[in-house]
């Protein structure tokens, strides 16, 4: 009998901004095991002897009108563990369904459980797909799932995809099969191209959102923005600021002139400054803009007067949410001035800009809640916003130039002047080349609601590097006194003993990234013996191996996944799991190379699974 | 499914998409998916392709973009300090060329001249009976028959394929099966060349296959069967 208490997998903070997906309720769909139906429900007393006619009957209406507004999914969930009845009841009124992991529970099953899905959201593969450590058609193909939905969700309006392969046949399948679609976000996905994006645009009538974020679109020279209906649309959010082809920008106007309700609207790199001004002056009403590559593309003839583009901006009164920049010529940059006091939320992790430039902006933004930049602006950057930004929430500093050598203009300096500066803060993720203990420690103490601590020092194994001790007391220190915190990713040389901390003081702790850290399998032991709440565990190149896997027995079947690649695992510790927990599914992928190495595991993904071994891997990946 | 309204028509060469560079350069690296994968820097696939320069990149953004990181692979001024490793330091991909795009964008002087650039992309269509969309490919980035063949496979397995039915779902899931399905008698690999003519695909050496393809067609067996005897004869003429 497996013990798998039922738990719900949580959303992390990992959205890509602007973030204004509010996320759907999530809930996990449980597994019927564990359950402990009884046949009587109600609150324990004596409704058996109540005598008013069909007594269950008129409980389950109650139920059903209570639980219509139970929006949180853990609440869902534990609903649904009542008896029989609530669990009828809530898997009637659960119209927003969340699916943590594509393959955890087949689309039959969780069709047939919830019957009136609305609002559908899926997750499909880890994380670590995106840095290329996954084999090309790995899996988390929509195809299935649209199939499913499409026969049993006629009502459907939502749909939300994160690392999932769609493809055109899906979307079109999709477009046909809900007359009432409204919303369509698809987050880090492939394998669509403009076509699919034409008809989701031309069949889906009552289309209010369709967002595309850091989503690969194959150019199959289709001018999608062309297919959205001639006549007066709902639309209320578009961004393709991920799609690589020119949209024909004639088409583009005229499709923001009919969009009276248009609030969120965010533009590739392709289009100019010169066509955003245009855009903006018909859509003054935005409250969310990308502004593509901010800079002109063609070169201006002499004495041709450029537009007004501060008087677009001030004429924008709404705007509280402002990104793109994808090739900012700063010479623009004071246009978006008139704006800055009312941002919340500033994207420019594309705009390559020096700190004087960024102090240009920052002086008026002190509203500025979440920020996305790149360390060009360097710690004197970062001193700027701390300085300003005193409603900070969430910082990411992004590298310029992604690479292990680089010089790094950002540095423990930086981080020092944030944690002083910005008290509010919730969410950090920080790439950088060199950083010490005494700063992320000062962070710790300064920033108390810390929820998602991400430190990326970018060399490999680098110690503190004013002291030249590992970096295990700032990590220690982190979990120590930042008591909300649920995400964690660590760096730079740590020990076992960073891992010990994280055991012993992680207890909120759901979400762990790890890479090149560690002496041993006591440091993985630590944390899935000490870390209750660990729902994912990615792991890369660090000496964890079998024995250190074996502990993790009595846990797995609350976790989401473990990803583990360049460790220490061997085929046969990870057979031995495959064998102890039935219900996962234990998948080893292969590389050429694994042809020499025999036993050695190089990349392992395990995950808890309702269906078993699923049937459509690629040849690269094994299944124990 | 009626896709009147998608139905593409062959536009000018260059317009958006197709680029990819020929990663002809490849660090040294710990592991990576490269051997086994094509070298696909295709529209249609995340590739696990890792192109060489100071990250270990892999480009998800496809068009343009992919001619500029040709140049940062060949790059001799950047002394490898360190074997590269897959994927670190983690930035996604689409981050990471986004950048790469703008250092290139800097130094020349219209944007959209990028494709230009490179000079060296041999963009055709390809179109295969059955499938609704049309793709389009850079033979450039290509050495030979079978890695363009694996690439083919890999960008039409997300489509039915005529009456499969269900088995069909599962096969154009299963690459490999893709490939049998392509390789096999059913469909046939044909192509346009500067002539006009429709040859197939095969015949001629690569090389000389890539000068002169002007669009690629993958038929259904049974209508490739005239074509043939023209393909035998312009083989003839030109060896």
């Amino acid at each position: 009998m497996r013990e798998d208490p039922v738990s719900e997998m949580s959303e992390d903070d990992d959205r890509s901004p602007p973030s204004d997906l509010g996320g759907p309720a999530s809930v996990t769909v449980s597994s019927n095991k564990t359950r402990n139906c009884t046949g009587v429900c109600g609150s324990g007393s004596s409704s058996i002897e109540f005598q008013a006619p069909y007594p269950d009957q008129v409980l389950e209406n109650v139920l059903e009108s209570v639980l219509y507004f139970l929006t949180s999914r853990r609440d869902r969930s534990a609903a649904s563990l009542v008896c029989k009845s609530w669990y009828r009841a809530e898997a009637l009124t659960r119209s927003e369904l969340f699916i943590g992991n594509c393959y955890a529970v087949s689309p039959r099953r969780a069709t047939r459980r919830f019957t009136r899905v609305r609002s559908m959201s899926i997750k499909g593969k880890p994380r670590f797909a995106d840095f290329n450590l996954m084999p090309t058609n790995w899996g988390a193909y929509f195809t299935p799932w649209v199939a499913a939905m499409a026969k049993a969700y006629p009502w459907l309006e939502k749909v939300y995809l994160k690392r999932m392969s769609v493809s055109d046949d899906d979307l079109a399948l999709l477009s046909e099969s809900f007359p009432g679609f409204k919303e369509l976000v698809l987050v880090c996905c492939e394998g669509f191209g403009t076509s699919g994006l034409a008809v989701v645009a031309s069949k889906c009538r009552q289309l209010r959102v369709l967002d595309l974020i850091e989503s690969e679109v194959m150019d199959d020279d289709v001018d999608w923005i062309s297919f959205f209906p001639e006549s007066q649309i709902y639309l209320e959010s578009l961004t393709f600021d991920c799609v690589e082809c020119h949209v024909n920008f004639e088409a583009l106007e005229k499709l923001v002139i009919r969009s009276p309700s248009l609030k969120k609207l965010r533009l590739n790199r392709l289009v100019s400054i010169g066509q955003l001004y245009r855009l903006m002056i018909r859509a003054p009403q935005l409250t969310h803009l990308g502004t593509g590559s901010f800079s002109t593309l063609e070169v201006n003839a002499q004495g041709e007067q450029e537009p007004d583009y501060i008087s677009a901006f001030s004429a924008s009164k709404s705007l509280v949410c402002l990104s793109g920049f994808r090739d900012i010529w700063s010479d623009y940059l004071p246009a978006i001035y008139p704006v800055c006091a009312n941002l919340t939320n500033l994207n420019f992790s594309y705009a390559n800009i020096n700190p004087d430039q960024l102090k240009s902006v920052i002086c008026y933004c002190g509203n500025l809640q979440i920020f996305w930049v790149l360390d060009s602006i360097c710690d004197e950057g970062l001193q700027a916003v701390a300085a300003k930004c005193k409603e900070l929430r969430e910082l990411r500093v992004f590298p310029v130039d992604p690479s292990e050598d680089a010089e790094g203009p950002v540095s423990e300096v930086g981080l020092q002047a944030i944690s002083e500066g910005c008290r509010n803060l919730q969410s950090i993720l920080y790439f950088c080349q060199r950083m010490t203990n005494a700063a992320v420690i000062a962070m710790s103490k300064n920033c108390p609601d810390l929820v998602v601590f991400r430190l990326c020092i970018m060399g490999r194994l680098r110690p503190d590097h004013l002291t030249g001790e590992p970096m295990d007391e700032g990590f220690g220190a982190i979990v120590r006194n930042c008591k909300k915190l649920t995400r964690l990713a660590v760096s730079g040389l740590l020990t076992d003993r960073a891992f010990g901390y994280i055991g012993k003081y992680g207890k909120l702790v759901r979400t762990l990234s790890v890479a090149f850290a560690g002496d041993s399998d006591m440091g993985l032991k630590y944390v899935l013996e000490g870390c209750p709440k660990l729902e994912k565990l990615e792991i890369r190149d660090s000496p964890f191996g079998d024995a250190a896997l074996s502990s993790g027995l009595h846990h797995y079947y609350n976790m989401r996944f473990l990803w583990m690649s360049s460790c220490k695992l061997s085929r046969q510790g990870c057979r031995e799991i495959a064998r102890a927990l039935p219900h996962l599914v234990v998948e080893v992928m292969k590389t050429d190379l694994e042809a020499e190495v025999g036993d050695y595991v190089e990349t392992l993904y395990m995950y808890r699974s309702l269906e078993g071994p699923r049937d459509d891997t690629p040849q690269s990946v094994e299944i124990l | 499914m009626g896709f009147e309204e998608t139905e593409l028509r062959l536009g000018l060469p260059g317009n958006g998409g197709g680029g990819g560079n020929g990663s002809e350069v490849e660090v040294v690296r710990k592991r990576g998916f490269c051997e086994t994968e094509n070298v696909d820097l295709k529209l249609n696939l995340s590739s696990k392709e890792v192109t060489a320069g100071a990250d270990a990149t892999h480009d998800k953004a496809k068009s343009l973009i992919n001619k500029e990181k040709s140049l940062l692979p060949s790059d001799p001024a950047k002394p490898p300090a360190k074997a590269q490793v897959v994927g670190w330091p983690p930035v996604r991909s689409f981050r990471k060329n986004m950048l790469a795009v703008q250092k290139n964008s800097s130094e020349s002087s219209n944007q959209t001249d990028q494709k230009g650039i490179n000079g060296n992309a041999v963009l055709v269509k390809v179109s295969m009976d059955g499938a609704p969309y049309l793709r389009k490919v850079d033979l450039s980035m290509y050495k030979s028959y079978q890695q363009l063949s694996d690439a083919l496979a890999k960008m039409f397995s997300s489509f039915t394929i005529g009456s499969c039915g269900t088995q069909g779902m599962k096969d154009f899931m299963n690459e490999s099966k893709m490939m049998d399905l392509l390789s096999g008698s059913d469909y046939v690999r044909t192509y346009e060349d500067k002539d006009g003519d429709w040859m197939l695909v095969g015949d001629v050496p690569w090389e000389m296959f890539v000068e002169s393809c002007k669009r690629l067609r993958i038929m259904k067996g049974k209508e490739a069967v005239g074509l043939a005897p023209r393909a035998m004869e312009k083989c003839k003429n030109r060896s």
